[in-house]
């Protein structure tokens, strides 16, 4: 690492996460499919990056890689960087990842009930990073575990430490894990569809509590989602993914307000709205593409409806449309400009 | 737990009864009369057959016969076999012997297996998994007797390593062939059962969940890994433990093990029903309680089952 991009001789500071041209393959024996194609993307101290798309774009893949749980075989990462606060993190050493998880990063899944382990209780399983990446005793520990539980608003906690997940709702469930992610004070927090496997109600809830975490710690927050309604009032900017690559990235209200990219546009027509009732509710035509297979041109083109000549041969790149503005299609400028 | 194993308890008394009734109307109902050649080619004095009939209460109808049975039983008297014998006798020569193998085979079946399944699980595919994977298939193909016969005429015979024939009252150096002989097909089981489970887990995800949460691959490994893993293992070796406990009549026959497996298939040859049915209803005691000691154990390793 050179002088200039460590952050400490007094030139710009490195940024929390900054994700550059990463690729991922999975190899399998019959294929090689082409997950993540430069997928490229940056958080900041005290930020909300929502990362859209729909299931297989490659959001939790990316997610993965940067956490360093990626399973390999058959996931292999082939190029890019990863950078943590400067740091390249797809060369280190895997005793200075693992370091780096849960102190530094962290992350939640979807269904808390599966990432949970049902034999220890969630006491044990938050106590678990204190008595071993902190050396506390098992009392000291479980008491920690439950101060951990009374942050994330689970009433009781002292109680509910000795339980089991499967003694927990889904909301508590996934409160718990919120808590075990947040045990060892990290900066970065990546929430992989938190609130998917939830009803309504608790899905605010739950968002409500990420962000108001978010802002007393000062953490970065990766929210990765396929429903746009989720992130409308928490993201500040907003990363989709198609394909394996990010297609649009904007700040929040501007992408809301107008999309730079036809499959964002797809995506918001999909969200029903209630002064458009009666109507049809608008779908993307099509399936993803197969990632062993993507069509060349732009890998969106066969679904797009403004598709061109120029779509199908000549892969668009991200570009920058305005300031804090990208967009991955040919036509951005006019899909932005026009009234 | 302590409502769970009480509660337990009191359903062992039905089953208990229901199969005893039901072995001991079996070993009755078998045809031909048991007196039949008991006494040579002359058959045996009436005085005796009236004899021997108010002693069993032949004269009795069937459930009556049973509940006297049982009532003897439950002061602790097996009954005598039609030679004079104690029952009860005969089981604690037999019994012992059988205890040793079956503690034998399991240690080393249960050692052996999950550090087998284990170690394929971490390699992962390639020589070691391949190599698991046929070695067990081997062993679960060939049946015990054609295993005990080879390793009795090769070690013991040939090379002259072991004794070909324990005999009576054996010492636990003795039983070690036959014991590795008699687990070896469990071994196998074991060792896949193990493999399979621990290959589900290892993509589970409360594993990532512990990869995340950056803790060591071992602490990963031993405490994630292996406790949800071992639950179907456990169970397997607890179930098999009971049917080891019923004694191995075939491993028992090739190495001349006097057993309890070996008691049992010469009393039902010989038309010994007292015999049969004092050492079946041993056995089916031992058995039941074994799976509670299995359910008892499973509770404890896996909460979500726990009564309350």
């Amino acid at each position: 690492m050179s002088a200039t991009d460590d952050g400490t001789g007094g030139s710009p500071k490195p940024r929390l996460l900054e994700v550059q041209d990463l690729h991922v393959e999975f190899r399998t024996r019959e294929a090689t499919a082409n997950v993540l194609n430069g997928v490229g993307y940056h958080v900041d101290e005290g930020e909300t990056l929502a990362v859209l798309g729909e299931s297989g774009s490659g959001k939790s893949v990316t997610a993965q890689t940067v956490m360093g749980i990626l399973d390999t075989p058959p996931g292999f990462a082939t190029a890019g960087t990863v950078r943590y606060r400067g740091e390249e993190l797809l060369s280190a050493k895997e005793e200075r990842r693992r370091e780096l998880r849960g102190e530094n990063m962290a992350m939640i899944f979807q269904d808390a009930l599966s990432a949970l382990n049902p034999v220890y209780t969630v006491g044990f399983q938050i106590a678990e990073q204190f008595r071993f990446r902190r050396g506390m005793s098992r009392k000291d520990a479980t008491a920690k575990a439950a101060e951990m539980l009374d942050l994330v608003k689970i009433p009781n906690a002292k109680q509910r430490v000795k339980e089991f997940p499967h003694q927990f709702s889904g909301g508590m469930r996934q409160r718990a894990m919120i808590a075990m992610s947040l045990a060892l004070d990290p900066d970065l927090l990546i929430a992989d569809e938190p609130t998917t496997a939830l009803d309504v109600t608790v899905q605010a809830q739950i968002m409500d509590l990420l962000d108001e975490l978010r802002r007393e710690r000062d953490m970065g927050l990766i929210l990765i989602t396929h429903d746009l309604g989720v992130v409308a009032e928490v993201a500040d900017r907003i990363a989709v993914m198609y394909a394996g690559r990010v297609v649009e990235e904007s700040d929040a209200e501007s992408l809301y307000k107008r999309p730079a990219h036809p499959y964002t546009e797809g995506l918001m027509e999909s969200i029903p709205r209630l002064d458009q009732k009666g109507e049809e509710l608008a779908s993307i035509k099509g399936l993803p593409p197969n990632l062993a297979d993507i069509p060349p041109g732009c890998p969106f083109h066969p679904r797009c409806h403004r598709a061109e000549e120029e779509c199908r041969e000549t892969v668009p790149e991200l570009h920058e449309l305005r300031a804090g503005r990208h967009s991955a299609c040919h036509f951005a400028e006019e899909l932005i400009s026009r009234d | 737990m302590g409502r769970y194993i009480l509660r337990r308890l009191l359903q062992l008394i039905p089953v208990f009864i229901g199969t005893t009734f039901i072995i001991y109307s079996l070993v009755w109902a078998i045809p031909g009369n048991p007196f039949a050649g008991l006494c040579g080619p002359r058959g045996c004095p009436p005085a005796f057959i009236d004899q021997m009939t108010e002693q069993y209460n032949l004269d009795q109808p069937l459930p009556v016969q049973y509940v006297l049975y049982l009532g003897q039983l439950f002061q602790g008297n097996f009954g005598e076999t039609f030679n004079g014998i104690e029952v009860g006798t005969l089981i604690q020569q037999a019994y012992p012997v059988t205890l040793k193998l079956a503690t034998i085979a399991l240690i080393f079946e249960a050692i052996i297996g999950i550090a087998a399944g284990i170690l394929t699980a971490l390699r992962g595919k390639g020589f070691v998994d391949n190599l698991v994977l046929a070695a067990t298939l081997f062993l679960i193909a060939v049946p015990v007797f054609v295993s005990g016969f080879v390793i009795q005429v090769v070690f013991g015979v040939q090379l002259e390593w072991m004794e070909p024939s324990v005999g009576a009252d054996p010492g636990i150096g003795q039983l070690i062939v036959p014991g590795l002989v008699l687990g070896s097909l469990s071994m196998a089981y074991i060792a896949r059962l193990t493999r399979t489970a621990m290959f589900e887990n290892k993509r589970a995800d409360y594993i990532r969940t512990a990869t995340a949460k950056g803790l060591t691959p071992r602490r990963v490994v031993s405490v994630h890994m292996l406790r949800n893993s071992l639950i179907p293992v456990i169970t397997f070796i607890g179930t098999d433990f009971g049917a080891l406990m019923g004694g191995a009549i075939v491993t028992e026959g090739v190495f001349n093990i006097h057993g309890i497996g070996g008691l049992v298939f010469s009393a039902i040859q010989g038309q010994e029903g007292i015999t049969v049915t004092g050492v079946v209803t041993l056995l089916v005691l031992v058995y039941l309680l074994m799976n509670l000691l299995v359910d008892i154990l499973y509770a404890a390793l896996d909460p979500r089952i726990r009564y309350d």
